[in-house]
């Protein structure tokens, strides 16, 4: 398999666009990523892309074009982003093709996502009951976490404010405003201990990323930032995720640490060679538990690197550092490739406000969801 | 005013002190509920212990969205409500409301025990609250 690198990037800001629909969000993310790689879209030989709640990515062809191409239909839940990716890279390394695209784009109504019991094999009572929220989840097992590795409560809101702060500097955030660490801490409790700050909110937006095998790229002259690997994987027996009445007694492992230890080995580096990383983020403790499962850290030792800020944008390791979904919203099929998006960025030097200081050189992403997949992609300038 | 009827058939035992209805793969594994249709398939009925301790826990804050059935129907008369997840020991660790207690009052490790609860107009649904004496 030949190495694959990614030389167009493109974003729909994120948030609440009234006036387009989520698919017009991606159109316009193509629009843009097809220009940073100074192509048309009749060059591209294949695509794939999708949406949680807008829809099929193919009838993008409609507005961009009816070259005829193959356009492969993504639905991977909140891996969407991430499986297109791993598919548009699968394609152009094998060799059958030498440019391909990668889009998601979303948007979803206001709120807290409610989940159908049947879509995911779960009885009745368990949502009428009312214990089928992903909020739930995540609030239970932060709370868990925070009383036996030490984690404060202080610690949850410092990662939110780090979120807005770095959302305030960045062009596609939502939320583009500073919130101080007193307002987020006493802020409207949702789930204990997460306050309404400490959580990302449903939002809209569309990626696109378009990828080129090293030959490609030379002949376009491109600015190309290379795919060290990218790992996919579902959940192993006996771990503890979203949407479970109940959990094994045994203590299992998690799919963020098998997807992680699959990139680290498919890219022959290790966590210390992260400059910077952009880890799923729905809320305040899902950065912190997710520092330690990917390896950054251990267990207890993020009330220390958040105290120090470590994870600032000038810090040992950034995190989120365009506010990640906390500060630009979770639009589920094109939240991964926002990551995506972001590291491409940071390593071309083109964060503006937001660009870390240390020229960055491996970038790093996570995404996490229902029900237990998690997908992990490394960047190599 | 009607009697309360269970949110779910088989989802509790119906004696004096019910238990909830587990699993038992072949494997030895509990699980919670008891698998349905083919998935039952070679799973032993295991009612489950009463009794067992707090492994996490939080409080439900704002009005879900459907399929929540619970009291009320506006986010005005919305109480928020306790839940979490019950260790029972050596079986499995099952979700679960949380009644007669408050959110300051819960810690790791104490121990719950098992309670049929009216839930809403209609129906009644099994909850976890401090053991008594405990």
């Amino acid at each position: 398999m030949s190495d694959v690198y990614i030389i167009g990037a493109g974003i729909h800001p994120f948030g609440r666009t009234d006036h387009r629909s989520g698919r017009e969000q991606g159109v316009f993310a193509v629009r843009q990523a097809l220009d940073d790689a100074g192509l048309e879209w009749k060059d591209i030989e294949c695509a794939y892309g999708g949406s949680a709640a807008s829809g099929a990515a193919d009838i993008m062809v409609n507005e961009l074009g009816l070259t005829g191409l193959p356009f492969i239909n993504v639905a991977n839940g909140c891996a969407t982003g991430g499986s297109s990716l791993a598919s548009a890279q699968y394609a152009v390394a094998s060799g059958a093709y030498d440019l391909a695209l990668a889009t998601g784009f979303d948007k979803h109504d206001r709120g807290a996502f409610n989940a159908d019991p049947k879509t995911y094999g779960l009885p009745e009572w368990y949502g009428q009951t009312g214990m089928m929220l992903t909020t739930q989840f995540f609030a239970l097992k932060i709370q868990r976490y925070m009383q036996l590795h030490g984690i404060s409560r202080r610690t949850l809101g410092l990662v939110a404010e780090k979120a807005f702060r770095n959302g305030a500097r960045t062009d596609h955030a939502w939320r583009r405003s500073e919130v101080d660490l007193d307002t987020i801490l006493n802020a409207p409790m949702i789930n204990d201990p997460l306050t309404k700050y400490m959580f990302c909110s449903p939002a809209e937006g569309g990626v696109a990323l378009i990828l080129a095998s090293e030959k490609k790229m030379r002949e376009l002259g491109a600015d190309g930032v290379k795919i060290a690997n990218i790992a996919v994987r579902t959940r192993p027996p006996n771990s503890f995720e979203v949407f479970q009445p109940a959990i094994s007694v045994q203590e299992g492992g998690k799919p963020t640490v098998l997807a992680s230890k699959a990139a680290f080995e498919g890219a022959g580096i290790g966590p210390e060679d992260v400059d910077v990383a952009q880890l799923q983020d729905t809320e305040s403790g899902a950065e912190i538990m997710h520092m330690a499962e990917n390896g950054f850290c251990k267990d207890g030792e993020q009330e220390q690197w958040l105290a120090e800020g470590r994870t600032e944008l000038n810090g040992k390791l950034p995190v989120n550092t365009d506010g990640g979904c906390l500060a630009c919203g979770e639009p589920i099929g094109a939240s991964g490739l926002r990551q995506i998006y972001e590291n491409v960025q940071q390593l071309r030097g083109r964060g503006g406000a937001r660009q870390v200081p240390t020229q960055p050189k491996v970038g790093y992403s996570h995404v996490y969801g229902a029900p237990g997949l998690a997908a992990v992609a490394i960047l190599q300038r | 005013m009607s009697v309360l009827t269970p949110i779910a058939e088989d989802l509790w035992t119906n004696e004096a002190e019910p238990r909830l209805i587990g699993g038992r793969l072949a494997s030895g594994t509990i699980v919670f509920p008891m698998p349905a249709g083919d998935a039952a398939e070679g799973v032993e009925r295991y009612p489950l212990s009463r009794k067992g301790t707090l492994w996490s826990f939080t409080r439900q804050d704002f009005r879900p969205k459907s399929p929540y059935e619970g009291p009320g129907e506006t986010p005005q008369d919305f109480v928020p409500y306790l839940l979490g997840y019950i260790e029972l020991s050596g079986e499995v660790i099952v979700e679960s409301l949380i009644v007669d207690a408050k959110l300051e009052e819960l810690k790791l490790g104490m121990p719950m025990e098992l309670a049929i609860v009216p839930f809403n107009s209609q129906h009644t649904t099994f909850a976890f609250r401090p053991e008594r004496g405990a």
